[in-house]
């Protein structure tokens, strides 16, 4: 199976990469290669799709905007080949309608829906900082179907906890996107999104210990 | 809920961790990536490294050092100490470093700091501030402690936090190496005056003060050194202590 770690120089993601090479290893039968590219070639002969993204949101989508073909031929693969996607942290942001971050900026529109600053209420203002940054429980939905419930599996019973590092928080459009939703300054906001073929975390499942990695391979296992 | 984070620290030398867990079967008792393996297993929240190597021509063994770490912890790593310019900061990340925590380069030259975190977003940017009591202020302290800036660390705190810093890893000198408990009234202080999360470092001897720091000194994480080191507490009885005291802890 092809992974390929779509890189458009988003900054450090050598996380990304590691964590599913750690996966790989214990899952010699799926014959897992790993790539880091932005190599239009690599997109095509991908199996699937990890979209990483640190920074700001507007410097994430112009550098990926800003490399000939890469959203065109993400959206084929995605869109119309169907490949499964994973995007992480700003790489979920990204598949939104629009990003209001530093001024605001057009996402990929792939999940409809808005990014926005998380508003922390006076009340919170306390003991609640920006950003986000920590270990968090994540509640996912039972209601989403096959690809979420294995997406998900072994996750639903118990308080599991993920690396969290935001101050932004995407509002879905439809709520039967959202996949998993995390608590913080008196309020719930979406943690984890799922579209058909299209999945997203907030969090960094790269960086949520042995949890995370078992959330990367329910993803492999796709 | 978000969790209270623990963040055991290790001194790296040379390549080579200085104090580090005494454990017998340890194959090797001065390899930072074993230690650091150890810990992650272990339910630390994340791991930081300081880089305390003196001379210029062994600089470079940190690299190899974080590079190893991030191949076999899924878990944050923070890497300080030595770190000069933006491109120090580049090549941390690149080897698999998560966050790189800047002290005195960001007060020679706060640009760093301000450059660094629009560059590589503020979530990998620590600024590391090493404050100790002058009268009824704190005053900033830099190169491991020796030179006193007389820049007031409360103002410095939120002077970083408008360059961009996404934590502060604050570090009471006067309780550094002494085992007495963090500088209570100094953390609590700054964590008032910003936004961002402060991290306490600096004279830990015992579990309480753990406690103490996240209750009293309204600290976002805890980061201790010795108290982990030589098997004195392990990070798992570390959080089940917090979590009898009601404190939410990742277990």
């Amino acid at each position: 199976m092809n992974v390929t770690i779509v890189d458009y120089y988003s900054g450090n993601i050598s996380s990304v990469l590691n964590s599913f090479k750690e996966v790989a290893k214990y899952k010699l039968d799926l014959n897992i290669n790993i790539k880091l590219s932005n190599k239009l070639e690599d997109i095509k002969n991908a199996d699937k799709l990890v979209l990483p993204g640190q920074g700001s949101f507007k410097n994430c989508i112009n550098s990926l905007k800003g490399i000939d073909g890469l959203e065109e031929t993400l959206k084929e693969q995605v869109l119309v080949k169907k490949k499964f996607i994973l995007g992480i942290c700003v790489g979920m942001q990204m598949f939104a309608d629009y990003g209001e971050e530093d001024g605001g900026s057009e996402g990929l529109g792939w999940i409809g829906g808005t990014v926005k600053k998380i508003k922390v209420p006076s009340e919170f203002q306390e003991n609640c900082k920006l950003p986000h940054i920590g270990w968090n429980g994540a509640g996912f939905y039972v209601v989403r179907g096959a690809i979420a419930d294995k997406f998900t599996n072994g996750f639903k019973a118990e308080d599991k906890h993920f690396y969290f590092v935001h101050s932004y928080i995407f509002h879905p459009k439809d709520s039967d996107n959202l996949l998993g939703e995390t608590y913080y300054a008196g309020q719930k906001f979406m943690s984890a999104a799922i579209k058909e073929n299209i999945i997203g975390t907030q969090f960094h499942p790269e960086k949520s210990g042995n949890d995370g990695l078992l959330m990367i391979q329910n993803f492999l296992t796709l | 809920m978000l969790k209270k984070r623990i963040i055991p620290c290790l001194d790296v030398k040379n390549g080579r961790v200085v104090k580090g867990i005494n454990f017998v079967d340890l194959k090797d008792a001065g390899d930072p990536v074993e230690q650091a393996k150890i810990y992650s297993d272990g339910g630390a929240d994340e791991i930081c490294f300081l880089d305390i190597t003196a001379s210029n021509e062994n600089r470079d063994t940190i690299y190899d050092v974080v590079e190893k770490t991030s191949k076999k912890c899924f878990v944050p790593l923070t890497v300080g100490g030595g770190v000069r310019s933006v491109e120090d900061i580049n090549k941390l990340l690149n080897c698999g470093a998560d966050k790189v925590s800047i002290n005195t380069a960001a007060v020679q030259n706060p640009e760093v700091v301000e450059e660094s975190s629009k560059k590589f977003g503020s979530q990998c940017i620590v600024v590391a501030i090493d404050a100790k009591k002058n009268g009824d202020k704190w005053e900033i302290f830099t190169h491991g402690g020796r030179n006193n800036t007389g820049i007031d660390a409360t103002e410095f705190a939120k002077k970083m936090e408008d360059s961009g810093a996404g934590e502060l890893l604050v570090t009471s000198m006067d309780r550094d190496g002494t085992q007495v408990g963090y500088d209570i009234e100094l953390m609590s202080k700054i964590s008032s005056m910003v936004n961002i999360p402060v991290i306490a470092s600096g004279g830990v001897g015992n579990l309480d003060h753990l406690v103490d720091g996240i209750k009293l000194g309204n600290a976002s994480a805890v980061l201790a050194a010795s108290i982990f080191h030589y098997g004195k507490h392990s990070v798992k009885e570390a959080k089940e202590y917090l979590d009898s005291k009601g404190i939410p802890v990742r277990i």
